[in-house]
């Protein structure tokens, strides 16, 4: 049975890395105001909340499988309180860093409308701290963290991240760039 | 009582959700919406309250809400 929330842990590991990726680079083209490809403005909004809250399932079931996991050794104060654990606390704090900023993130993001714009979207800032955290996490605390098929995953989700948080930098990101820059005639 | 859409400019960035979502609005050269007939207060027919509610939820900028319209 043990290793059976063994198997879960690692599987939802992996999925998380994969929707957290897709969170960030939505939440990105979100952040332009463009739309993508055939889906609409409202439609990537949407599927950035929407994948986002589909991590947080994925999340509580790595969370929840892992503690119930013997071997990982984790204790429930580990979940909230970073590297203090019993058995790889550096790795383990990563996840448990990511996780505290996942909720905060989450729970500021349903909460945007009461505690207003500022509060928000400082705190979803911290989406560029989290995201890398937690791949760290992934490499340096899965069991398979250092295997081919995961590493490649990685990478292939760093370089996809990186890329569109560069462009996210250059000139003509948000829409409508020229016209608003220019000066009025 | 009718309602109306509020735009409130001074948060809008012109992301364009609203105008995806609401008919009687246009996005203007700089990219941000306009109500078709002018100003800021879009009336909302009877069948577009929850395309209105959407357009308020999905705002990145919390730049819309309801208001009770004006007799004028």
């Amino acid at each position: 049975m043990s290793e059976a929330f063994w198997a879960l842990g690692r599987a939802s590991g992996v999925v998380l890395l994969v929707l957290m990726t897709i969170s960030m680079l939505l939440g990105m083209v979100t952040r332009s105001g463009r739309p993508l490809l055939h889906l609409p403005r409202f439609g990537v909004v949407l599927a950035h909340r929407n994948i986002a809250l589909l991590s947080i399932v994925f999340l509580t079931v790595h969370v929840g499988s892992l503690l119930l996991d013997p071997y990982a050794q984790l204790r429930l104060a580990d979940v909230l309180i970073p590297f203090g654990a019993a058995k790889s606390p550096l790795a383990v704090g990563l996840g448990t860093a990511a996780f505290d900023l996942m909720i905060a993130i989450t729970i500021t993001a349903m909460l945007r409308r009461w505690i207003g714009r500022r509060v928000f979207r400082a705190v979803h800032w911290a989406s560029y701290a989290l995201w890398p955290i937690a791949v760290l996490h992934g490499i340096t605390n899965g069991s398979d963290g250092r295997s081919g098929p995961f590493l490649i995953l990685s990478a292939v989700a760093a370089v996809l991240v990186v890329a569109v948080g560069a462009w996210r930098l250059t000139e003509g990101f948000v829409e409508h760039r020229r016209s608003r820059t220019e000066p009025a005639r | 009582m009718s309602e109306s859409l509020h735009i409130d400019w001074t948060r809008c960035r012109g992301r364009g959700v609203c105008v995806e979502l609401m008919a009687g609005l246009r996005r203007d050269e700089w990219g941000y919406p306009v109500v078709v007939g002018g100003g800021s207060d879009l009336p909302i027919a009877p069948g577009e309250r929850e395309a209105a509610e959407d357009a308020v939820a999905l705002c990145p900028l919390l730049a819309l809400s309801f208001r009770p319209s004006s007799a004028a």
